[in-house]
């Protein structure tokens, strides 16, 4: 099994044998981007899915969020099927996804209207959300007077205020520059263990998935399918300088070998396809 | 000059009115230096007075009319496509449905419609307000529909994560997004609008500005037409102004970043 040792606690999520493939343009046979895939997610987990591009891991988390269709298989959250997106499944895209004519405040409060809470319960909970992502005193801006990585701020803000059982992040800071990708690593990282809330995590970057989660999943090249699950032998709360530490350089040293391998191998199917 | 450089404020108004100083200059020379006959061309002096006196005799009520005839059919027009044309942008069938007929009726000459519509409508306001009408709802439908359909894929997904219902995300997604842009088409078409109110004027009216040219070509007086093309020309300037600073006091945050 490949679920390891997280399976005694409550699963949240299982993903079941999920594939997905596309038809062929030119009629031949159809690609396949996902092979048949599966994954337990327990409760409070914190799962990074690490892989090289174009391997399929945003496809799985695509389809876990219900923004796209698997060809085979199930996805059940809480034992319910799901069937489309949905606002017990957050997301926090890698654009900048905030509704640009709405200010920050109304961005965080979307979700909240659309679910008819009373104003003032929308505003009391925007507000709460927006200080610990630390962006009080910005509710009126709007996103583009905000840099990139307050705009990702707002969008983790946006979904975590609507209540979800559980956060998708499809390389939510993978455009934001180094120091601040780091700087939202450890913000997040601190919301999550004041919080604990369940979280499946798609990076292509080692550091960021180790020290985020407390579970890393690789992914193999292309058609994707989970080739490795280990879990992060780092004690919470995590301070940045565990990124120093030999626990943390001997996982990254065997993820990026991992990985390594697949990048290679995607790149040489690119070549033969060529 | 460097290629894309932009130009301060004050070098930009100073050029703006350059080039129309320099378009008097050449008609005054042209004219008034008897290059060019009196019949064909009447010179900016004489178009100024014979203004002037077409002003003392009422021309006035005919602007307001022309200016009416155009608001009220484009606001009918508008009200009529802004639901179709985000029906089509946010619905694909009913997009396939309307999009065919629309993308052909929309190449219909407003203008060739004047005889059926005098025929239909008779020539009163009717008339004048349907060749506005049908010059303006077809192309207001198709670019509304665009616009719709060209919401950003991400903030469609990003609201359904959210837990927005097909119907709210018309609503609170599609809509408000696509508003500034919206805006934007509805200040260039009621643009065009004021060319077809001309024509519409040149046949079977009694009043408005067109009428006044047609009448003032009976009689040679360029000097007169010249004038009424300038007013609308104004008029058109004027409306675009207003409606260019509406739409940014509306929707500041489309100005962002710009």
């Amino acid at each position: 099994m490949r679920d390891g040792p997280m399976t005694t606690a409550t699963t949240l999520l299982s993903v079941r044998g999920v594939a997905r493939s596309f038809p062929s343009q030119s009629g031949g046979a159809p690609t396949v981007a996902l092979q048949a895939t599966d994954l337990t997610v327990a409760e409070n987990d914190f799962i990074t899915i690490l892989g090289p591009s174009g391997c399929g891991k945003s496809t799985l988390l695509r389809i876990v969020a219900g923004l796209d269709r698997q060809t085979s298989g199930e996805v059940l959250l809480d034992g319910h099927t799901i069937s489309g997106p949905g606002a017990e499944r957050g997301m926090v895209f890698q654009s900048y996804t905030l509704f640009p004519w709405l200010s920050v405040r109304d961005n965080v409060c979307f979700g909240l209207r659309e679910r008819g809470l009373p104003r003032a319960q929308q505003l009391e909970a925007a507000d709460a959300f927006l200080g610990k992502v630390g962006l009080r005193g910005f509710e009126n801006h709007f996103p583009k007077q905000l840099s990139g990585g307050m705009q990702q701020r707002v969008a983790i803000a946006r979904a975590l205020a609507n209540g979800p059982r559980m956060l998708l992040m499809d390389e939510p800071f993978g455009a934001l520059d180094h120091q601040t990708r780091e700087l939202m690593q450890e913000l997040l990282l601190g919301i999550w263990e004041a919080e604990r809330k369940t979280v499946l995590f798609v990076t292509h970057d080692i550091d960021e998935a180790v020290f985020m989660g407390s579970r890393v999943v690789v992914m193999s090249a292309r058609p994707g399918r989970i080739k490795l699950d280990r879990k992060v032998p780092l004690a919470h709360p995590r301070h940045y300088s565990v990124k120093t530490s030999p626990e943390f350089a001997a996982l990254k040293a065997e993820l990026t070998e991992q990985v390594r391998v697949e990048v290679r191998a995607a790149q040489e199917s690119v070549a033969t396809a060529a | 000059m460097k290629p894309l450089t932009p130009v301060n404020p004050g070098a930009r108004i100073a050029l703006g009115i350059g080039f129309f100083v320099v378009f008097f200059a050449v008609w005054g020379a042209v004219t008034l230096g008897g290059f060019v006959s009196k019949t064909f061309l009447a010179d900016p002096l004489s178009m100024v007075a014979s203004g002037w006196t077409l002003v003392q005799q009422g021309f006035l009520s005919d602007i307001g009319m022309t200016v009416w005839r155009v608001l009220g059919g484009f606001a009918i027009a508008t009200v009529a496509a802004l639901p179709l044309g985000v029906a089509m942008g946010a619905y694909k069938p009913i997009e396939a449905f309307f999009e065919p007929f629309v993308s052909f009726a929309r190449y219909l000459p407003a203008s060739a419609f004047i005889p059926l519509l005098i025929l239909w409508a008779g020539i009163g306001e009717a008339q004048k307000l349907s060749v506005i009408f049908i010059g303006s709802f077809f192309q207001l439908v198709l670019m509304i529909a665009v616009a719709v359909g060209n919401t950003r894929r991400d903030l469609v997904e990003a609201a359904y994560t959210l837990g927005s219902s097909d119907v709210s995300l018309v609503k609170r997604v599609l809509i408000p997004g696509a508003a500034p842009e919206i805006a934007e088409i509805l200040r260039m078409v009621l643009g065009w609008a004021w060319t077809y109110v001309i024509v519409a004027e040149l046949i079977g009216a009694s009043s408005g500005i067109g009428h006044m040219i047609t009448d003032s070509q009976a009689l040679l007086a360029t000097d007169q037409i010249i004038f009424g093309i300038i007013v609308i020309g104004l008029i058109g300037l004027v409306s675009d102004f207003a409606f260019k600073w509406i739409n940014r006091r509306l929707f500041p945050w489309a100005q962002l970043g710009r």
